[in-house]
């Protein structure tokens, strides 16, 4: 299990994302592909979620938060005059500074408690940016220009650039994939899923459970840092909505359906669900979606949409 | 004679009004199986969380290699030296045998976040000795056909021995054995007893609680007595079993079978 080759998997997932490309651009249904790539940004957001929920088992219900911190930095720094390519490692930088200090109290606590903190942490986030004009309040900042990153490649919503934005995005978003497996598999995995497992076996182990948790949730808040500074890039704005609770709700449910410590689970849930999403096929009923989601998967398929189909096999 | 591996002065612990350690005292010479036995309630689970650095002792010394360490938490207990197994087996969910012991090994690898997340490329080499330490480990307790079955669904008796190699896995000076055998059947009690003496033929120090007398009498150089808290006798097996202050706590009470039974229906 531990041997068997990790690139096939990958290289099917390369395969699928410049299939699906190169149709939708013949097929001069290209339009598509802004949401495939919005869709890519949000599933990094639920990869971070599902080291630091699935494999270390912590919950974080204020994973929106940190998104909308890397955001509205990147966003702030920007359409501010500073030099133009600070603005995504500044927002991942204090991403990760916030993580930090949130996460050295917050992750003293367990279960609902640590969830009702996150929780509480990510509305502090929401209400922070709705009641500060410098992030704009209700209107959030717009006119972000586009990122430069080398020779001719930017992150932009500029319809020239499309086809290149898809690839970018879905490229960081299989190299996030590519370390969050290497993580898992490795010693550090191993200590982390023996945390989620049992803590004080763990510790017994002389592993110390507060340092690796700490490590996974600034981990799990860069990536969703990240993904919040380049999506503002591609949108060229960023709103108070992206801090919302449902918002944190959504990764949660997104993780959950993948099957919690599963983390190509968690892409394809989070690559098919956020783009149907945001092409509106939820219409009004969109939170509604993803909340009721929560709630079946806890129900009724504790191990995600994939472990129904696998117990389906394995029963005797 | 050398100096102990482990030495415990004057300890005390209480949970709320109940003073659960009283006084404790007694050391583990090296190399060498000492078993703390007691009736029902006598402190030992908590004298061992407190060496295990699970709980941090209210008053009193625990001295490690030469070192105080109480009060420390546990992962820096174990880093020290000191591992443990439960009274209740803990093997980590979801995770094989094999996996299960690398989690023993964590100290005796080198690596973190960072080459972690560079994958096979960065931590390749370490990864692999890791393996190959954890199945020799698994080789020499005889359960290396289980390396990849996953931990918790095996037979209890053989978690029982997984849990031990995890315990071994980091290479302990110090072993503590929360009753080993709690749950076994005569025949896997004798298995773990001969594994046990192996552990100690290795030159591990390893302070044991039990209530199989059997295995008890049959593996420890040295037996100490503890109730209400404190050491009220301390000897050779046989030098335990004469004593009348013994014998009248586990048989003159009229308690102590029933009490053997309630603390088996506990665990």
């Amino acid at each position: 299990m531990l041997r068997r080759f990790q690139g096939a998997p990958l290289l099917l997932f390369a395969g699928l994302a410049i299939l699906a490309q190169v149709a939708l651009s013949t097929l001069k249904a290209d339009f598509y592909l802004t949401q495939l790539t919005m869709a890519a940004w949000y599933t990094l957001v639920a990869l971070g979620l599902c080291l630091l929920m699935g494999y270390a088992g912590q919950v974080s219900m204020g994973h929106a938060g940190f998104f909308a911190i890397g955001g509205y930095t990147a966003a702030v720094i920007s359409t501010a005059g500073a030099p133009a390519w600070l603005s995504i490692p500044a927002g991942v930088v204090v991403t990760a500074g916030v993580a930090l200090l949130v996460g050295i109290p917050v992750l003293r606590l367990r279960g609902h408690y640590l969830a009702m903190a996150t929780l509480a942490f990510g509305f502090i986030v929401s209400r922070i940016i709705l009641g500060t004009p410098l992030f704009g309040q209700a209107d959030g900042i717009s006119d972000i220009p586009a990122y430069h990153l080398v020779a001719g490649l930017a992150i932009t919503g500029r319809r020239a650039l499309r086809v290149q934005n898809y690839y970018i995005a879905w490229a960081v978003v299989a190299l996030g994939l590519v370390l969050a497996l290497n993580l898992v598999r490795s010693r550090t995995g191993r200590a982390l899923r023996a945390i989620h497992g049992d803590e004080e076996a763990a510790a017994a182990s002389g592993i110390s459970v507060a340092r690796h948790k700490l490590a996974v949730f600034v981990l799990s808040a860069v990536y969703a840092g990240l993904a919040g500074a380049c999506l503002a890039h591609f949108n060229g704005g960023i709103g108070p909505g992206e801090a919302g609770i449902m918002k944190s709700v959504r990764y949660v449910a997104l993780v959950a359906a993948g099957g919690m410590a599963n983390l190509w689970g968690t892409l394809t849930v989070s690559a098919a669900l956020t783009f149907l999403s945001l092409r509106g096929a939820f219409g009004l009923l969109d939170d509604a979606v993803f909340g009721g989601l929560l709630v079946a998967i806890m129900l009724f398929a504790p191990q995600g949409v994939f472990g129904l189909l696998r117990r389906q096999e394995k029963v005797p | 004679m050398s100096e102990p591996v482990l030495r415990i002065r004057d300890l005390h612990h209480w949970f709320g009004g109940l003073h659960v350690i009283s006084g404790a005292a007694f050391s583990c010479a090296p190399a060498a199986v000492t078993a703390i036995i007691g009736p029902n309630g006598a402190g030992k689970t908590t004298l061992f969380n407190l060496v295990a650095g699970t709980f941090s002792p209210v008053r009193g010394s625990i001295v490690f290699d030469g070192k105080a360490i109480q009060g420390l938490p546990s992962h820096r207990v174990a880093a020290l030296g000191i591992s443990r197994t439960f009274q209740t087996t803990r093997l980590f969910p979801g995770m094989s045998v094999l996996e299960n012991v690398m989690v023993g090994r964590h100290r005796r690898a080198r690596g973190g976040f960072l080459p972690d997340l560079g994958g096979r490329l960065f931590n390749g080499r370490e990864e692999s000795r890791m393996r190959r330490a954890c199945m020799d480990i698994l080789e020499s307790l005889g359960i290396a056909g289980l390396a990849e079955q996953e931990a918790r669904s095996l037979p209890f008796g053989r978690q029982r021995l997984v849990e031990l190699a995890r315990a071994l896995a980091s290479e302990p000076k110090l072993l503590l054995l929360d009753e080993p055998a709690c749950g076994l059947n005569p025949s896997e009690t004798e298995e773990m007893a001969r594994r046990i003496t192996a552990v100690r033929e290795r030159g591990i120090t390893i302070l044991i609680v039990e209530h199989d007398m059997s295995l008890v009498m049959g593996i420890s150089d040295r037996v100490v007595v503890l109730s209400f808290g404190s050491v009220i006798a301390e000897g050779t097996p046989r030098e335990v079993q004469a004593n009348d202050q013994v014998v009248s706590l586990y048989l003159g009470a009229g308690a102590g079978d029933e009490g053997d039974d309630r603390e088996a229906a506990r665990a």
